[in-house]
């Protein structure tokens, strides 16, 4: 990358709500032990899962709508500069401000400054993926300004100082009961007799915002989409909380990252029929609401927005990894990943979890960044992301890349080669010869040794330690496919194909993962 | 240098590699043929799966039946340019149950906030996805009328059903306060079980006018 000077330049990395606090295998490991956590996340993901599949399947187009959508945003990247410059003009000669963010710092800073100058010390928010990366809440507190999510799974999460553990459904790891004592405890006013049926406690949360909503005078929320040519915001949600936050208050303040755009109105109808049927698998969203700068009489008369880059210019430059910029938050790869199913949200640390987390994250603050760099390999590769997104994008593709820039970055920093390569050596060295190979085979049995009676491996040394710190292995085979196969076809009368004994059948050495092909 | 600048440039150099936008293919579907009477019918199924009350009258019943579903309320408001004659049945013309809104002469939050119930019409409807869109024209009004009541009642004529979502945005000015509007407001977050009603209207009335 060169700067118009020539001079290399940086890539200008993203802050905030980013970063792993710990490295996933630490996290995975601790989430896993979670038992509520596993059955909460299994019983939501399997219900949309299947609900999304009964409504994709109902239309003939899916297909011909996901190649439109990924061309589209292929476009979107490839015209971002002058796209940006469009969508300003036709913004702002309709009345809305635009401010440009270069990081998280700095956009809290354009946000806090607005709301000081309305006087105000309280705003209410719509969910926003956007203001939860940059740390907006936390940082409006620091400066003495008070932020109410009012989506109902914010809330909950907010009320118990919790983070959220899914894009769509940030509450998820909660049951109602437990979300019944969080509004006993936190909730002013809360109904001492509230009983754990979620109309009831629905209702309960209606009360507590209704006021809040009706007299906020400053509103902050994100946005699905910016329409180009005409200049257009949209804001797509189920409850209403977001046609409150968008229609009552005076000032309206939106946080968007720079990737959101579409170039066209068109573009609109694509998107709208990808993006509801793969979130929450219904054929539309309850409201959808699209302003354009200010309209006299109706809705806020102060319009602003606020662009963020915060490391999306740095994702741009990757250009192996730049398609991970057309996510649409619809969190249908989450839904279908067997790593995300079994650890949760939160052992992804960053705002993003799941399998576009763990190719988004590390690609807005660097892979060098420690604490994202063993996100990439949180997948098993199985392919299922890729199919259930409705805009294409190639997660495993991108994260056997992010992999390689990983080794890279690493062998650029030590001398001493790593237990790593010297096992890829030793493993090519056996791989490249049949003799070779049959021969390390003979060890088998050692292994079988190794994992006793309950022939189950628990814990291995070295590098390979990570694999077994949150799993066990089987017990190696008795004997070498290779050693079946010579013995079986030696033997008279054994057909081709005939199994040789359970145990020691080809089958039982397939490795555990192969379970996990999707459906 | 401004931010503005900054990040400009900062794109055009991860750029530099000059990706090549691509054609877009637009195979999907643009138009649906279903007539008249099969629109009417499937947006009648998607919107009471959303759990929205329809009824399907002719042109001439609307007036009774807006006057019917306004029955227990106290108080109603209208965009200004809402047709008049839609609302002979209410017998409130002039009266004080009758609340006229406009972007003129706006009702307070508070205000809208007192009223039991809204009525308008709306600009155009998908029966594919059971979709209601109004684009603030005189008969739909502001934003926050079809907000704060508890009860909307929404008047689609038939004519203006389409098949699918892009015939339907095909005949709408992107720039106008747009609301669409699928079923009355509804959660799915606690334990994925879908509650209707939490910050929007919580009743919904459809009446498509043949
Ligand atoms: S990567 Fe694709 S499937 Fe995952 S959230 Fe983004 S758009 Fe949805």
């Amino acid at each position: 990358m060169t700067t118009f000077l020539g001079m290399p330049a940086l890539p200008a990395f993203g802050s905030g709500n980013l970063f792993a606090g710990e490295s996933f295998p630490t996290a995975a490991h601790r989430e896993l032990g979670n038992a509520q956590l596993r059955a909460n996340l299994g019983h939501a993901t399997h219900t949309i899962r299947d609900k999304r599949q009964a409504v994709v399947a109902e239309l003939p187009d899916w297909e011909q709508l996901r190649d439109a959508g990924s061309a589209i945003k292929q476009a979107v990247m490839a015209r971002l500069p002058e796209l940006l410059e469009e969508f300003e003009t036709n913004f702002t000669a309709r009345g809305g401000v635009i401010h440009w963010a270069r990081d998280a710092r700095e956009a809290n800073e354009i946000v806090a400054g607005l709301v000081r100058d309305t006087g105000e010390t309280e705003v209410v928010k719509i969910k926003s993926m956007a203001t939860q990366e940059i740390g907006l809440n936390e940082y409006l507190e620091e400066q003495g300004i008070g932020a109410f999510e009012t989506d109902l799974a914010e809330l909950i999460v907010q009320l118990d100082h919790d983070k959220p553990s899914h894009i769509l459904v940030p509450a998820i790891h909660k049951n109602r009961t437990e979300i019944r004592d969080i509004f006993l405890r936190e909730m002013p006013g809360a109904d001492p007799a509230l009983t754990d049926d979620p109309s009831v406690l629905a209702m309960a949360a209606r009360e507590h915002l209704r006021r809040k909503f009706l007299t906020a005078k400053v509103a902050v929320s994100g946005a699905n989409f910016a329409l180009a040519d005409s200049g257009t915001l949209a804001v797509v949600e189920s409850e209403g909380n977001g046609r409150m936050c968008l229609t009552l208050p005076e000032t309206l303040i939106t946080v968007m990252g720079i990737e959101k755009l579409l170039p066209t109105w068109q573009d609109l109808e694509v998107f709208m029929q990808l993006l509801p049927r793969s979130s929450t698998g219904e054929r539309m969203n309850p409201y959808t609401s699209l302003w354009t700068g200010v309209t006299e009489g109706d809705g806020p008369q102060n319009v602003h927005l606020v662009l963020l880059d915060n490391g999306r210019s740095a994702a741009l430059a990757d250009e192996m990894g730049r398609s991970a910029l057309h996510c649409i938050r619809c969190s249908a790869c989450m839904n279908v990943c067997p790593v995300y199913e079994r650890t949760g949200g939160h052992a992804y640390g960053s705002t993003y979890p799941g399998p576009i987390g763990a190719i988004l994250s590390p690609l807005l603050t660097g892979i060098e960044a420690e604490e994202n760099n063993s996100l990439p390999y949180a997948s098993s590769l199985c392919g299922a992301c890729y199919d259930a997104c409705p805009v294409k994008i190639n997660i495993p593709d991108i994260l056997v890349h992010l992999r390689s820039v990983d080794v890279d970055s690493k062998r650029g920093k030590k001398k001493v080669p790593s237990q790593m390569d010297v096992g890829m050596k030793a493993a090519s060295w056996a791989l490249s010869s049949g003799k070779r190979l049959g021969l390390v085979e003979k060890g088998l049995p050692l292994g079988r040794l190794a994992a006793g009676p309950d022939r189950k491996i628990t814990k291995l040394p070295g590098i390979a330690a990570g694999w077994t710190q949150s799993r066990d292995i089987p017990a190696p085979p008795a004997q070498s496919f290779r050693d079946w196969w010579a013995k079986e076809h030696r033997n008279a009368g054994g057909a081709p194909g005939t199994p040789g004994t359970p145990e020691a059948g080809p089958s039982r050495t397939l490795s555990p993962d192969t379970k996990e092909t999707p459906q | 240098m401004t931010a503005r600048e900054d990040i400009l440039s900062r794109i055009r150099a991860a750029l530099q590699d000059s990706p090549q936008a691509p054609q877009i293919p637009r195979e999907y579907r643009a138009a649906s043929e279903l007539d008249m009477d099969a629109l009417i019918e499937l947006l009648v199924d998607r919107l009471v799966d959303y759990k929205a009350q329809v009824a399907v009258v002719p042109e001439t019943e609307v007036p009774a039946r807006i006057a019917s579903l306004l029955d227990g309320a106290r108080s109603f408001v209208v965009p200004e340019g809402f047709d008049a004659g839609w609302l002979a049945g209410t017998g409130d013309d002039g009266g004080s149950r009758r609340r006229v809104d406009s972007p003129a002469a706006p009702l307070s939050v508070a205000e809208l906030d007192g009223i039991d119930a809204v009525v308008t019409g709306s600009a155009v409807a998908v029966a594919e996805t059971g979709t209601i869109i109004l684009d603030g024209s005189a008969n739909q009004g502001r934003r926050a009328i079809s907000l704060v009541p508890d009860h909307h009642i929404c008047v689609v004529k038939a004519a203006d059903i389409t098949g699918i979502l892009p015939e339907a945005l095909g005949r709408i000015d992107g720039t106008r306060p747009i609301t669409m509007i699928s079923g009355p407001s509804a959660t799915s977050d606690i334990e994925l079980e879908r509650v209707e009603g939490v910050h929007g209207p919580r009743r919904l009335d459809v009446i498509i006018a043949r």
